[in-house]
């Protein structure tokens, strides 16, 4: 690696990696639940998308399609007392930990019976009895919390790691840094993911930094990493695998950087090629063609393990899924107007002036 | 009072520490400074040795990182103390207190709670300058989601630092170095519940009322001695809790006096002194008032370094007694 340029190499190159994923010797089964769980992401997320263009949902969705295999691969190794961070573009970090489509569909609408009660939205999704520790959208504002959450385990003794979801942006703020040489002087276990989807917001990463592989910082602060195709899942999950192994027995932080590309633009259901920069029509399809799902379905219909039918099944089953939980969502109350103030501390009476 | 002890406002502090540490194994204190003692005077000698330096975390200097990964350690059960020696190099964590914890509770649905505590501590004088001097209390009293906690006295040292510690909701606890060399004897610790906690009335009378918070107490009390020898009775309600801001006790004290001195260690613009007035002003009808409230504060300006400017800069007893005069002539 050096330490200017395009570091990735072919990672960043759109026309790579179009074809299907080698599997190795990944069990075929826990590739199927893998892909079931990407396509319901993805659906997810696309129902979104449509709910925000056509006005049902009234603020900012982050979305992003294309990225599905990164959380996938991770979570894979993840149990239910870990603790995950994230940011403005969570759904799939949420989703990849089994979490309810009905609850973040109504927590998007403001609704009660959302993940965060209807007070957070899009951007702030809260399902803790599941290790999802919760996303706010100040960008790197949950990498310190990562490791704090990763001390307390260690004091806890609980054998559980944290993880912290950011991206390439993220990289280029002050406390990721800080965050990231604390973590090692620590030893604590916690996992920092970069998926590194080469825009913050509208700007391309050779825009904003003198090399594209953001791992450079992982080396600077002695902390183990690795660098894969975040678009396929099965390097995500042996990546994954050994760095989550690592912090588990105590061995310290882990850094993984997943090169990927969001298929929807920075906020809602646009492109976003007219925006962006160095953002265009060509990249973005050629990005598409190296689909993480396509790709896994690809190479499983090759080895025999899945089917155009079963394809079609599970799809149908994630269709009727989203539509169920939308409507639900849809007719779910909104919260109490005490809620504005019974939340905001957590002692038994409300702050009122 | 044979099972009093005798503090000052420093081994107050310590006492506190050494409390919550003894009984609470989900505490922990981070922070910069932690294991060279001379950055937090006598308030947390030998903790390290005496806890262990897995609970007693100096640190890189990271003022942001430390004091979000409090929030995350608390968010997942544990109870840490964030210590900066100096409030104005905790600017750097401004992040993590007031969009990360003051906001969890509510961006969440009140469904979690990053019971941390950040103690900061106000170091001034001595020709330091600018950046080594601020009190910006205020500050986070604006906050919503926050509890903001500026003992003056050595019982409150003590007692609400573990107050602080023990409350679900993230607090910002302000000691002064200026209170440190006053001295007291305190009974056994009592646990308080933070949430319960009201402004104090430390001395009595019903001339004036003097509302401050902190080392501004101090220098109430001290004024309040003079006015007496003037024959002024002047009251001294000591505010303890600056958010949630509850003024009962203030304005209980001006119904009686009619008359309200604010004095503030803080800025005047947007103030703590302001936004006291202001609330009882509120609360008390105009014919209800024998003079117009006053306020003393620092002037806007930073902190200088030259004694001389620094002299004037600090309000001080001969100015808060001459406001009081005025109020009451």
């Amino acid at each position: 690696m050096t330490a200017s340029g395009a570091a990735l190499g072919p990672l960043a190159d759109p026309a790579y990696g179009h074809g299907p994923l080698s599997l190795g010797d990944t069990p075929p089964e826990r590739l199927r639940g893998q892909l079931h769980t990407m396509l319901r992401i993805r659906m997810a997320e696309q129902h979104l998308a449509l709910m925000r263009r056509d006005g049902l949902i009234g603020g900012p969705v982050h979305l992003g399609a294309g990225q599905e295999a990164v959380a996938v691969g991770v979570s894979q190794w993840l149990r239910g007392t870990d603790r995950v961070f994230g940011g403005h573009r969570s759904h799939s970090h949420l989703i990849a930990l089994g979490g309810s489509l009905h609850g973040l569909f109504a927590e998007v609408l403001g609704k009660d019976t959302g993940l965060s009660r209807g007070m957070g939205g899009s951007m702030h999704l809260w399902d803790q009895p599941r290790g999802f520790y919760g996303s706010v959208p100040i960008v790197a504002g949950t990498v310190p919390l990562a490791v704090g959450a990763a001390l307390a385990a260690r004091m806890q003794s609980t054998g559980d790691v944290a993880v912290a979801y950011f991206g390439d942006g993220a990289v280029e703020e002050g406390v990721v840094q800080e965050s990231l040489n604390l973590a090692r002087m620590l030893k604590a276990p916690v996992l920092f993911v970069v998926e590194n989807n080469l825009f913050s917001s509208h700007m391309h990463i050779s825009l904003r930094q003198p090399s594209n592989a953001t791992v450079r910082f992982a080396q600077a602060h002695d902390i183990r990493a690795e660098l894969v195709d975040g678009n396929d899942v099965v390097a995500v999950q042996g990546a994954a695998e050994r760095l989550v192994g690592h912090a588990r027995r105590g061995e310290g932080p882990g850094f993984l950087e997943a090169v990927t590309y969001r298929w929807y633009g920075h906020v809602d259901w646009r492109d976003d090629v007219d925006v962006g920069v160095n953002r265009s029509i060509a990249d973005l399809e050629n990005w598409r063609a190296r689909d993480p799902i396509g790709r896994l379905a690809a190479a499983l219909k090759a080895a025999g393990e899945w089917s155009d039918g079963r394809h079609e099944a599970a799809t149908m089953e994630i269709r009727g899924e989203i539509d169920q939980a939308w409507q639900q969502a849809v007719a779910d109350p909104y919260p109490a107007p005490e809620a504005l103030l019974d939340r905001v501390y957590a002692a038994r009476r409300a702050a009122r002036p | 009072m044979s099972s009093a002890t005798n503090y000052n406002y420093g081994t107050a502090i310590l006492a506190a520490f050494e409390y919550l540490l003894g009984r609470y194994p989900e505490v922990f204190v981070i922070g910069q400074g932690l294991w060279s003692p001379w950055y937090v005077g006598n308030s947390m000698t030998a903790l390290d040795r005496k806890f262990g330096v897995e609970r007693i975390i100096d640190t890189p200097v990271s003022e942001a990182a430390c004091t979000g990964a409090a929030v995350g350690a608390a968010l997942a059960g544990m109870r840490p103390i964030v210590v900066h020696p100096r409030i104005d190099f905790m600017l750097y964590a401004m992040d993590a207190v007031v969009n990360q914890a003051a906001k969890w509770s509510h961006m969440v649905g009140g469904q979690a709670h990053p019971g941390l505590t950040v103690r900061a501590i106000i170091n001034r004088g001595g020709e330091q300058g600018a950046q080594h001097s601020q009190a910006l209390h205020a500050w986070f009293a604006h906050v919503p989601g926050l509890r903001v906690v500026m003992p003056a006295t050595v019982a409150d040292a003590r007692d609400l630092l573990i107050a602080s510690v023990l409350s679900p909701d993230p607090v910002v606890y302000i000691d002064d170095r200026w209170l440190y060399d006053q001295t007291d004897d305190l009974p056994p610790i009592v646990e308080l519940d933070l949430a319960d906690v009201r402004p104090k009335v430390l001395r009595e009378g019903d001339d004036l009322t003097l509302a401050s918070a902190g080392h501004s107490t101090r220098i109430a009390l001290d004024a309040a001695i003079r006015l007496a020898e003037q024959d002024v009775r002047a009251e001294v309600v000591d505010l303890r809790v600056l958010n949630p801001m509850n003024l009962d006790v203030v304005i209980e004290s001006v119904r009686r006096t009619g008359r309200l001195l604010a004095v503030d260690g803080g800025w005047r613009t947007c103030g703590l002194a302001g936004e006291v007035i202001a609330r009882v002003s509120e609360a008390i009808a105009p014919r209800e008032w024998r003079a117009a409230p006053k306020r003393l504060t620092l002037p806007d300006a930073p902190a200088p370094t030259s004694r001389v400017l620094e002299s004037i800069y600090y309000p001080g007893v001969p100015q808060a007694v001459a406001i009081a005069c005025e109020l009451v002539s």
